[in-house]
């Protein structure tokens, strides 16, 4: 009885955490069938490199979740991030020669300034003991008008010349984008498996009750979640400014949010915190956007493509409910 | 509208419908429930093999057995919640099925669930009538509720007014109103699963008074319970379960205690307390005026190297506080703790820690393990900095595994692989992966709260035992427990409080029920 009983528990586990892995798979073969196109190389490369600006901010989205949290604004912040690089970067430019020097300069602050935004959020989370959800959503209004404020609510176009090429750059046929991703969600998923801090954010995401009561620092730990979230934030809004060389204030990470964390439910993340896996929201990123690819080769409607999203999503966390 | 009116037709309706019955209980002709053969499996395994058995007309039938025996198993399938994968349910000579709750209500059986399923905001008469709200004209009837809630606790003859909130209310309260609402319709079973868990003494009586008013009115009871005295004391026959199967069935007067005790475990227990070992005279801590405002008041014992201290008192007595006061989870207004005669400031759970202090908390589901984490993973929660110091907190999983391993070794636990989540495992083993937890801090005094609490007697044991060889090694210990058998077996001093101030301590031959008591319920003061 207890063999039969251990490989049905072993068999639920190892479905739960490959599960987004085979939906990924069984929908590649589909759409394989459905389009000639679709296993085209230059189609998946494009594929990935459309989900890897979300992807990236999907995987601190991940850690969020996973502690109990949610991020409204990564949208918002994206835009804000890269407003606030690219006018730095093209204040710098009329003083500066060396462009590359301004671009450093400009990273660097553009992480410094997603790790401050995600720990203001952090901050009111813990200290101020406010619901994630109030918290982002008004932190969300906020990021997005400061953003249209400082850029006159238009277009903001770099003025520096190999800005715009690194975002557009290729290594080994694969777009910079993608390989930060994979890079990203490596390191993170050791993070997340292997070290005490990833261990904490579980068990504080799981109850911090038992988190408190286990010495662990658990408002910190959350805190960190957000900021390490807002550093993940600035990561892909540098890229994507970069891709563009430009900053659309009033477009710029429209709908993040709800890509993000569909990303993160779809790849097994469980809506209630405590357990999720890395390599679970990168398949989630992909399986949102080789659906997307699908709709449009088939010729479905742009528009509806956000209701096949909705769908997903709403269908995913069901999911996650039955098994429970 | 009539027969909405007429199905809470309350406690009067026992008095009309089954005093007759309740004459002679062991006649076979006044059988009201029948289980045949009942097996329940889930997925492919069996836990309930083939039970049988019958329940007459006004009796209290206890039904025991150790955490796993199917004791819930069986009553949830008796409530509708769940579906018997076979065997027969004859009620009233009448084979039925019952698919869902609602059934089971339907024809007279009521279940009160061992957590309350009671809405704390919403007033008494609220919560008795959920789901069966009197209306009139199509709105609620809010005065004729009312009314019958004021019948029906005066039935019981408890004190609760209609229109208090549930959170307002005592355990035994609560527990009160629990039944009122099992009994607003028509309940012909009533079964009670482990009701005095969460009961202090004085509740507890209150609560047997009841039960024995009730049966007298024609009330059958099925009252499930681990503590063998209780069941003793109130049921008049008992059923015993073992692995899902039933063992044996008699009448009350005809088992011992320590013959339901060897029935439930399966085999003779031998002694169930270790023999206590003598502590060493150096006191390694000591708590000194510990106050917390309204809750605690000038508390102070101290602790000696190698010995189990015991803390007694009525359930609501601080016991829990003072401990989660020195573990700085609750900040006091003033007091002092040392540890081996150094004064320590204990601002967080991790200075604890730091000053060697282990803490084993009450509530294990709620505070002490994590149910969706691994065995090792609950092990290590704690202790995780020193399987994790290096520059990048990174993780010695091969070091964990080993500490699994000795843990697993040395609590004889049960578990299908170290990898298993906590919540495949029994209570038992739960709690030897929270104590786990906690020695693996590597603590020199050890707080143990309430370690035994909902796990059944050979488990039990084994946590004795194991508590016992801990003391040996030089560990000292302060043990709460709500059990006086516990205190008096286990404890070689026991500090007795009440109502957040400690009234006594006892001393070797002093441990006994009457003394504890005699402090506990603060009628004696001062001893020590």
């Amino acid at each position: 009885m207890t063999i039969l009983n251990r490989s049905a528990l072993l068999k639920k586990i190892d479905w739960q955490k490959y599960a987004s892995f085979i939906a990924l798979l069984v929908l590649i073969l589909i759409s394989s069938f459905l389009s000639p196109y679709f296993l085209k190389f230059q189609n998946l490369v494009n594929i990935l490199r459309q989900v890897s600006y979300t992807g990236i901010i999907a995987l601190g989205m991940t850690f969020v979740i996973i502690g109990g949290g949610i991020d409204l604004s990564v949208g918002s912040m994206t835009a804000f991030i890269g407003a606030v690089v690219v006018l730095l970067m093209n204040s710098l430019g009329t003083v500066m020669r060396n462009e590359f020097i301004v671009i450093i300069i400009g990273i660097a602050t553009g992480i410094t300034v997603g790790a401050l935004l995600g720990a203001f959020n952090g901050f009111m989370i813990t200290k101020g003991k406010i619901a994630p959800f109030i918290v982002t959503l008004g932190s969300m209004a906020i990021f997005r008008s400061l953003t249209l404020y400082i850029g006159n609510a238009g277009e903001i176009r770099s003025s520096n010349i190999i800005y715009g090429e690194f975002g557009m750059g290729s290594f080994m046929l694969i777009p910079v984008p993608v390989w930060v991703m994979l890079i990203l969600a490596a390191i993170l998923n050791l993070v997340l498996n292997n070290t005490r801090y990833g261990r904490y954010i579980c068990a504080v995401g799981s109850n911090q009750n038992v988190a408190m009561f286990s010495a662990i620092n658990v408002s910190f730990v959350r805190f960190f979640s957000y900021t390490l979230n807002g550093i993940l934030i600035a990561v892909s809004s540098i890229l994507l400014a970069s891709r563009f060389n430009a900053v659309s204030t009033s477009n710029m990470g429209m709908g993040f949010e709800l890509d993000a964390i569909a990303a993160v439910i779809v790849g097994g993340t469980v809506m209630t915190g405590g357990r999720g896996t890395v390599w679970g929201t990168v398949c989630g990123a992909v399986i949102l956007g080789v659906i997307n690819n699908m709709l449009n080769m088939v010729g479905v409607s742009p528009y509806l493509q956000g209701t096949v999203k909705g769908i997903v999503i709403i269908g995913a966390v069901y999911i996650q409910r039955q098994k429970q | 509208m009539t027969s909405e009116f007429s199905s809470v037709i309350i406690l009067t309706a026992y008095k009309r419908s089954y005093i007759r019955m309740s004459g002679d209980l062991l006649n076979m002709e006044n059988v009201i429930l029948k289980a045949e053969n009942i097996c329940k499996s889930f997925s492919t395994v069996e836990v309930l093999h083939s039970v049988s058995f019958t329940i007459r007309y006004g009796e209290i039938l206890g039904i025991i057995g150790e955490n796993g025996a199917g004791k819930s198993t069986m009553m949830k399938i008796l409530s509708g919640i769940y579906l018997q994968s076979s065997g027969d349910i004859i009620f009233e000579g009448q084979k039925i099925d019952l698919k869902k709750p609602a059934d089971a209500k339907k024809i007279g059986i009521s279940i009160i669930p061992q957590e309350f399923n009671l809405i704390k905001d919403l007033t008494v008469c609220d919560n008795i009538f959920l789901g069966s709200e009197l209306r009139k004209n199509r709105l609620l009837d809010k005065e004729l509720m009312k009314k019958k809630t004021r019948e029906m606790l005066k039935e019981l003859e408890v004190d609760i007014s209609p229109d208090e909130k549930i959170e307002n209310l005592s355990g035994a309260e609560k527990q009160m109103v629990e039944i009122s609402k099992a009994l607003a319709f028509k309940s012909k079973i009533l079964i009670m699963d482990e009701p005095t868990s969460v009961l202090t003494i004085n509740e507890i009586k209150i609560l047997f008074r009841l039960m024995k008013k009730l049966q007298k009115e024609g009330l059958t009871i099925i009252y499930i319970s681990h503590k063998l005295k209780e069941v003793r004391e109130i049921c008049d026959r008992v059923m015993i379960l073992r692995d899902g199967n039933f063992v044996t069935e008699k009448k009350i007067d005809e088992i011992t205690l320590e013959q339901m005790a060897e029935s439930m475990v399966g085999r003779e227990l031998s002694q169930i307390f270790p023999g206590k070992t003598r502590p060493s005279d150096e006191i390694v801590f000591e708590i000194k005026g510990l106050t917390i405002p309204g809750i605690i008041e000038n508390v102070s014992f101290g602790l000696r190297k190698g010995e189990i201290l015991g803390l007694g008192g009525l359930v609501g007595a601080g016991r829990t506080e003072v401990s989660e006061a020195i573990m700085g989870l609750r900040p006091v207004s003033g007091g002092e703790v040392m540890v081996k005669n150094r004064l320590i400031s204990i601002k967080k759970p991790a200075d604890a820690i730091k000053a060697e202090i282990g803490y084993l908390s009450e509530d294990r589901q709620g505070y002490g393990i994590i149910t969706s984490f691994s065995v090792i993973h609950n092990i290590t929660l704690v202790s995780l900095p020193s399987y994790s110091s290096n520059t990048v907190n990174w993780i010695d999983q091969k070091a964990e595994l080993e500490a699994g391993k000795k843990y697993q070794k040395l609590f004889n636990l049960k578990a299908p692989s170290l990898e298993t989540h906590l919540e495949f495992l029994s209570g038992g083993n739960q709690q030897k992966v929270s104590m786990a937890k906690t020695l693996d801090t590597k603590p020199d005094v050890l707080i143990l709260d309430e370690p035994t609490r909902g796990i059944d007697v050979s488990a039990k044991q084994e946590i004795y035992h194991f508590i016992n060889s801990l003391v040996g090694e030089g560990i000292s210990c302060i043990f709460i427990s709500s059990e006086m058998e516990e205190l008096i077996g286990m404890c070689n001093r026991v500090v007795v409080m009440q109502d957040g101030r400690v009234t006594g301590i006892l001393e070797d031959k002093d441990i006994n029920e009457e003394e504890i008591m005699f402090y506990a319920t603060g009628i004696r003061e001062g001893g020590n």
